[in-house]
């Protein structure tokens, strides 16, 4: 069986900009890919490309073994697409629209149902435009997946959600996880991605640069173990460096949050709690333990805002 | 892990995919587009209240140049030209500004990305902009009965015949103007269009009444054909050749340019 997702070489051009420089990309039937990335870092178009909205300049898409821009009729049938934002007429009610998108197809989830599971029953004959965002976002999954589709693109599913509707959300992808579907979904949310996700690609400047198992991505530097604590910041990193031996780095990550690098045995912890001590300084929220995936992300992408 | 996955029935959401009936598709989207139509107050007032103010105060009111009039009653000179109002208004302004704002909203985008087909996606609207003008001149012909109106007979298949093919002509200009522009300026230019025909498009006044070339000219616009030639079927009762070459003209060109230019966002 050909794989859900396969990309080569892909490259995409907007004028002077290019927004997908040479991405490969690989997702087996019935997993969970999430792809992270900064703003710009080509998530969206390389996502728009594989569902035919967007033609490549160079290299190779196939969806379900389909070229999205040629088998485009063949294709839309078997895939559910969640665009990022809108996707509904303004003054359409949400059991109208997603009725709508359900009559398209041949054995459709109960539209009712699903806008009752999706917390919209009391919001099925509000129209479009007054839903709140996170209604929005809510009705525009379920118009992607009440076809029964094989394969859904979201990009963004929880942007603009309160944290009981991401919660739920999880749990009905999860569930598709589990019914075999595939899933490839675009995120900013870390948390999202690490409890979710079988693959997590990380991508930058139009490319991948980081590939692998939310696991096997944070345990890739696991030597580098570290330390973290919270203080007041400004504390003189320099001076808790040279208590330490040989060897270990302090840096103040972000103001009042600061981490030590290095081997971190029960001899760094205690010279750290007591140089605290010494400075009349309570270490609060101390934690010895691998990077997160935030951290790689951030390592790998840097952590200058962007602009 | 914070999601327990007890919530779904283990099996609820096993893919099944492929695409729904042609028929079904297509009257549930020609069914929605419709009622969003009547559904919208804006909407009602250019389709359906600002034809039938016209028609009532024409037809009642010592407004028109008794020159133009002939042997004719108001209501009889008057009717055609606001049946041809009433499909220019709904056909060409209002679908141009519903459209302009469906994409601004990404609806386009959304359902080009189920297994509509693109050929559905237009067949919906005009259905939808046909039934629409079906329930405008059901409207606007029960007050022109009212009123006195006494349409030629003979002309009805024609008048029929010129309304199907004026919806067609003026929706096909509508979505070539609502898929190119931004929201804003389709809702500007659609309402100027509508204006401008209305005063000097050959709908309130006769090409024939205008002076020279300009009148010629008039009578190959799309208004013009459409008012001149429901005239001729709806007084004379004859079939205006000449006004179905136009709007079929119309129709052809502005649809084979519209299929290149609308963008779905």
């Amino acid at each position: 069986m050909s794989a859900a997702v396969e990309i080569t070489g892909l490259v995409k051009r907007f004028g002077a900009v290019t927004a997908v420089d040479g991405l490969d990309l690989k997702m087996p039937r019935a997993g969970l890919l999430a792809l992270l990335g900064p703003n710009g870092a080509g998530k969206t178009t390389t996502v728009e490309i594989c569902e035919g909205f967007l033609r490549p300049d160079a290299g190779t898409v196939r969806v379900l073994g389909l070229d999205p821009a040629r088998d485009g009729a063949a294709l839309r049938p078997r895939i559910g697409v969640m665009p990022q934002g809108g996707g509904a007429y303004p003054g359409v009610r949400a059991e109208e629209m997603l009725r709508l998108v359900a009559a398209c197809a041949a054995t459709p989830l109960d539209p009712a149902w699903l806008l009752d599971v999706l917390g919209l029953a009391s919001a099925r004959r509000t129209p479009f435009k007054r839903l709140s965002g996170g209604q929005q976002q809510r009705l525009s999954l379920a118009c992607a997946l009440v076809g029964r589709p094989e394969l859904v693109f979201l990009d963004e599913p929880t942007a603009g959600m309160d944290p009981q509707a991401r919660r739920l959300v999880w749990d009905l992808l999860a569930a598709l996880r589990a019914d075999g579907v595939s899933v490839l979904l675009t995120t900013h949310l870390m948390e999202e991605a690490e409890t979710l996700a079988d693959e997590v690609v990380i991508v930058d400047g139009g490319r991948v640069i980081a590939q692998g198992s939310p696991s096997a991505l944070t345990a890739e530097h696991a030597e580098d173990a570290q330390l973290r604590f919270k203080a007041r910041p400004g504390l003189n990193t320099d001076l808790l460096g040279a208590a330490l031996p040989e060897g270990y780095l302090v840096r103040e990550s972000s103001p009042g949050a600061y981490r030590v690098a290095g081997l971190v045995n029960p001899q760094v912890v205690s010279t750290v709690t007591a140089w605290c001590a010494q400075q009349g300084v309570l270490a609060e929220e101390l934690h010895v333990g691998k990077r997160d995936l935030e951290e790689v992300f951030l390592e790998l992408t840097g952590r200058e805002l962007r602009t | 892990m914070t999601a327990t996955g007890t919530r779904f029935e283990p099996g609820t959401f096993t893919p099944a995919p492929g695409a729904g009936s042609h028929p079904r598709m297509l009257l549930t989207h020609a069914r929605i587009e419709t009622s969003l139509t009547l559904r919208h107050g804006e909407q009602i007032l250019l389709t359906l209240l600002i034809p039938l103010a016209l028609l009532v105060g024409l037809s009642l009111l010592d407004f028109l140049p008794t020159g133009e009039l002939g042997s004719l009653s108001r209501v009889d000179w008057v009717t055609p030209r606001i049946l041809a109002l009433a499909v220019m208004s709904s056909a060409f302004t209002g679908q141009a500004i519903a459209l302009g704002f469906d994409r601004r909203y990404g609806v386009l985008k959304r359902l080009s990305a189920t297994a509509l087909p693109r050929w559905l996606l237009v067949a919906g609207r005009l259905v939808a902009a046909l039934v629409v003008v079906l329930l405008q001149v059901v409207a606007l012909g029960i007050v022109a009965a009212l009123l006195g109106w006494s349409p030629s007979a003979e002309g009805i298949g024609a008048a029929v015949v010129l309304l199907v093919l004026g919806t067609l002509a003026f929706g096909a200009l509508g979505v070539l103007l609502g898929g190119a522009l931004r929201a804003e300026a389709v809702l500007a230019l659609a309402n100027i269009v509508w204006f401008v025909l209305l005063l000097a498009g050959g709908i309130l006044m006769a090409p024939s009444s205008l002076p020279g070339v300009l009148g010629e000219l008039v009578a190959l616009l799309p208004s013009g054909a459409l008012a001149e030639g429901l005239r001729t079927a709806l007084v004379d009762g004859t079939f205006a050749w000449d006004a179905v070459a136009t709007l079929a003209v119309w129709a052809a060109a502005a649809g084979a340019l519209a299929t290149r230019t609308t963008k779905l966002t």
